[in-house]
């Protein structure tokens, strides 16, 4: 099987996999990382979402030979202490209900706002519009978006 | 209540729920090596004070494991900030009803809680005042500090031993609703770092040494059975372990209990074994397989063609009586008649099924997403041949569940497949898996009838047609039952080999649609108002002369009152329309206004206006939550969710071929509580039923067309303003 060097929240790591797997189950199953989520397997629901090189991909659909060159965050390399200010915003307003789907939520807002950090109400519902959420919580995502906007402008 | 202290130090708690107290038990020696079987739900108490509270039912995404610890803190008084939270795990011997669903774990929850906490803390007290020599009663607590009347303070870290060897007391007092400090007050979900950090929580995310991986080849039809494959390709790929065919337990299983026989598929399946989930699910694809056809393939044609036949028929069964509508009918001035339609719904949950299973010779270890714990051990213990004191079953937090995990087919595969391979083992359902294989929210139609005579409503007919089973409990005795003399529930069901079950808010949610479209026309049809029209009818429900009837209609009047209040019902500018609606079910009474304003030819909701008088309301951030959720995804899938059939088989099964709502549709929620001091009731189910309703009065208003079909989407044409409106 051959062997793939990644750079995963700016470590290195090295992963034996066939060239056809999924970057989703190279971090959830061989790096351990499970907070990324496996939603549809095709790039529909949002739940996989990670940054690669700074964009939010979906990495259900993302081949690990296709994802070498640049850093790939995870939601546990979001930040350190918990303190970006999109999982404070998530935070404070208790944004989820199940949860599963958040992690991606949260890196996509975290993307969003990395290239708009100020969007209006319709740049942060076109942005976020990959992200399923069957509890619901879209009005609650809305306002946390927001809330994290005001605290990049702190 | 039982309690016994640590030899680590600390005191354990343990409550019985809806028993009586048990005598002590056994202390354990050492804290990491609990048997938690041993102790079920308990208040675990720290020589420094630290407070563990095990929250019995399993986290749906309902707020349970936040919000039933929460009442425990708030009568042992301890500051909730001080309180770790954890879940407990399945002990059918001292618990009753762990379970999520119908909405019910905190109004079953609510006095058992209570009389937990107080009754610790009362054990805390004796015991400083022991040491202290004066009267238990002059010793008060706040914030897990005990003080007497001299002013001294005993943490209850201190007096914790003590306590432990204490009798535990009968008939403590409970406190005033006056003096709560944690109910009532916003408090974070207990898992929100975890889930905003990406902590493992979820099924999906369990993991143990050795622990292999299975996918699930499974029949592609509703009525296929399995004939034969070849696993050839597929065992020679990498990572494969094992191909294996299994179905034979389960319908030992069956054979012994039919019940449930409409929530699983009795045909074999077969199963790939592989070291990691993508290898199971590629090495899936390449299994070839032939099936042949057991039972009929049905169709939503001919599910749509038989409901009708069934309404138009005479195989009902009458689930309530009252006066002699056929009579009334007679004799009617006006009879409005109309039938609604709904189709089968998937639950999508976003973690899609999964389960975990170690079956050995010593034990069977079970562990993930699962609404029914106590349900599944058993049925795993008949199915293997076990005692049940042999099933060990650890809840994970559930990525949704929404009855979907009510049937836990899916933890009968993980146990059936473990006792073939001698393995632990996960079952991982792909999105396709999960939406083809589910046990869905089945098609209903109902037909609504009203007679009116000299200005009054003197006759109610509903009949129901659905697949495979008819509503059920007091849902015939909802309103407008005791409103209208004449009045009378049938339903009529057809048996299919599709599986069915609950969904959220079982039946209500198509229901509360149905029959509040019907009251609107109706009141059109009459010409009164909308919402002095629901007040008469209310003022006629006598719930003292008839036990059946369980909704209050003075609490649904006063949600009635403050949704016209502060929707500005009938004061919106003209380019707002509105619909409303008001419903009971699970417990709990709601009001939900819709503001629906034309964009580009197209009706599209902009708020929900939702009151709810759900008592006691414990944790408002949380309950907000839930109140919001619930209408976005009742306003979701009365306008997008449908899943049709062909051939016995789903037309959708994934998210590109099946719509979810999306951030941009979804509503502005403003809610309201109504502020009283009565016992708690749910909140995970009763807001969703009536939002569906409020969107479709709002769009009769805004287009002038009456929907009578759901999804919404499913007839565009209606969905448009007729262009004199938008040029006028």
């Amino acid at each position: 099987m051959p062997s793939y060097t990644l750079t995963v929240n700016s470590v290195k790591k090295t992963v034996s996999v066939d060239a056809d797997t999924p970057l989703l189950w190279v971090l959830r199953d061989e790096l351990g990382l499970t907070g990324t989520k496996y939603g549809c397997g095709k790039g529909l629901c949002g739940a996989c979402t990670v940054q690669y090189k700074g964009n939010a991909v979906r990495s259900c659909t993302l081949t690990v030979d296709s994802v070498l060159e640049g850093n790939i965050t995870t939601i546990e390399g979001l930040s350190e202490g918990q303190n970006h200010p999109v999982q404070q915003a998530w935070m404070e307003l208790d944004v989820p209900q199940c949860g599963y789907c958040q992690s991606g939520q949260i890196i996509s807002a975290a993307t969003l706002l990395s290239k708009n950090p100020n969007p209006t109400e319709e740049e942060i519902n076109a942005g976020m519009a990959g992200n399923i959420c069957r509890c619901g919580t879209y009005t609650r995502i809305r306002e946390a978006v927001q809330l994290a906007a005001s605290k990049l402008d702190e | 209540m039982r309690t016994s202290s640590l030899a680590g130090g600390g005191m354990l708690i343990g409550f019985n729920l809806f028993q009586a107290c048990k005598p002590k038990a056994a202390p354990p020696v050492d804290l990491s090596l609990l048997n938690y079987n041993d102790f079920n739900a308990f208040i675990k108490i720290a020589d420094n004070g630290t407070v563990t509270i095990f929250s019995p039912n399993p986290e749906i995404g309902q707020g349970v494991k936040t919000a039933m610890p929460m009442i425990i803190a708030e009568e042992l008084d301890v500051a909730w900030k001080d309180v770790y939270v954890e879940q407990g795990i399945l002990d059918t011997e001292n618990y009753t009803r762990q379970v999520a669903g119908g909405s019910q774990s905190i109004r079953h929850g609510w006095d058992a809680l209570r009389q937990t906490g107080a009754t610790a803390k009362q054990m805390l007290v004796n015991a400083a005042a022991a040491r202290w020599g004066v009267d238990a009663s002059e010793c008060t607590v706040s914030d897990g500090v005990i003080t007497n009347a001299a002013g001294e303070t005993l943490g209850f870290g201190d007096v914790v031993k003590e306590a432990a060897l204490l009798e535990v007391p009968e008939d403590v007092a409970l406190k005033e609703p006056k003096d709560y400090k944690i109910i009532g007050k916003d408090a974070g979900n207990v898992d929100i770092t975890k889930i905003a950090t990406g902590k493992p929580l979820f099924g999906l995310d369990y993991k143990v040494d050795g622990m292999v991986y299975a996918a699930v080849v499974r029949p592609p039809a509703f009525g296929h059975k399995l004939v034969s494959y070849d696993d050839t390709a597929a065992k020679a790929m990498p990572g494969v372990l094992d191909v294996i065919k299994i179905g034979e337990k389960v319908r030992g299983l069956l054979a012994e209990d039919p019940s449930f026989s409409s929530k699983i598929s009795a045909s074999d399946k077969v199963v790939v074994i592989a070291e990691s989930t993508w290898q199971a699910m590629k090495a899936k694809e390449a299994i070839k397989v032939e099936w042949e056809e057991e039972t009929t393939m049905e169709s939503t044609e001919e599910h749509d063609k038989i409901l009708t036949d069934l309404l138009d028929g005479t195989t009902f069964k009458t689930e309530r009586s009252d006066g002699d509508i056929k009579k009334a009918f007679a004799e009617a001035d006006e009879i409005l008649e109309r039938t609604y339609e709904s189709p089968f719904l998937p639950h999508n949950c976003m973690e899609p099924m999964n389960f975990f299973a170690n079956v050995t010779g010593e034990k069977v270890n079970l562990a993930g997403p699962i609404q029914t714990p106590a349900w599944k051990a058993g049925l795993v213990a008949k199915m293997l041949g076990r005692e049940e004191k042999d099933i060990h079953l650890e809840m994970t937090r559930m990525g949704g569940g929404f009855g979907r995990r009510l049937y836990g087919d899916f933890v009968l595969e993980a146990a059936e497949i473990s006792d073939a391979i001698k393995k632990p083992v996960k079952v991982v359902y792909s999105r396709e898996d999960d939406m083809e294989d589910g046990i869905y929210r089945m098609a209903i139609k109902y037909r609504i009838k009203a007679g009116v005579k000299d200005g009054k409503i003197t006759a109610y007919h509903l009949k129901e047609a659905a697949v495979n089973s008819n509503m059920y409990g007091l849902i015939p005795n909802f309103f407008p039952a005791g409103a209208i003399e004449n009045y009378q529930v049938d339903t009529a069901n057809y048996e299919s080999n599709i599986t069915t079950g609950a969904w959220r808010a079982p039946y209500t949610n198509f229901l509360a649609y149905a029959e509040q479209s019907f009251f609107d026309e109706l009141a059109e049809m009459m010409e009164l108002d909308k919402i002095q029209m629901r007040l008469d009818l209310l003022d006629k429900v006598k719930p003292e002369e008839d036990e059946r009837i369980q909704y209050s209609p003075e609490r649904m009047k006063e949600v009635i009152k403050v949704a016209v209040e502060k929707s500005g019902w009938g004061t919106k500018p003209k380019h707002i329309h509105q619909g409303f609606v008001n419903y009971y079910c699970h417990n709990t009474h709601v009001a939900e206004v819709a503001d629906v304003e034309i964009e580009n030819g197209e009706p599209v909701v902009k708020k929900i206006t939702c009151v709810v008088d759900c008592g006691i309301v414990i944790n408002p951030m949380g309950a907000l939550n839930q109140i919001e959720g619930g209408v976005i995804d009742g306003v979701g899938h009365s306008m997008y969710g449908e899943l049709q059939f062909e051939n016995g088989r789903p037309t959708a099964n994934n998210f590109d071929n099946y719509r979810m709502i999306r951030m941009k549709e979804a509503p502005e929620v403003e809610t309201h509580f109504i502020q009283n001091e009565l016992s708690p009731t749910g909140l995970g189910e009763p807001t969703l039923p009536p939002a569906g309703g409020a969107v479709a009065n709002a769009f009769k208003a805004a287009t002038g067309n009456r929907l009578y079909k759901q999804p919404f989407t499913k007839t565009p044409e209606l969905l448009k303003v007729p262009a004199k409106e938008i040029i006028g």
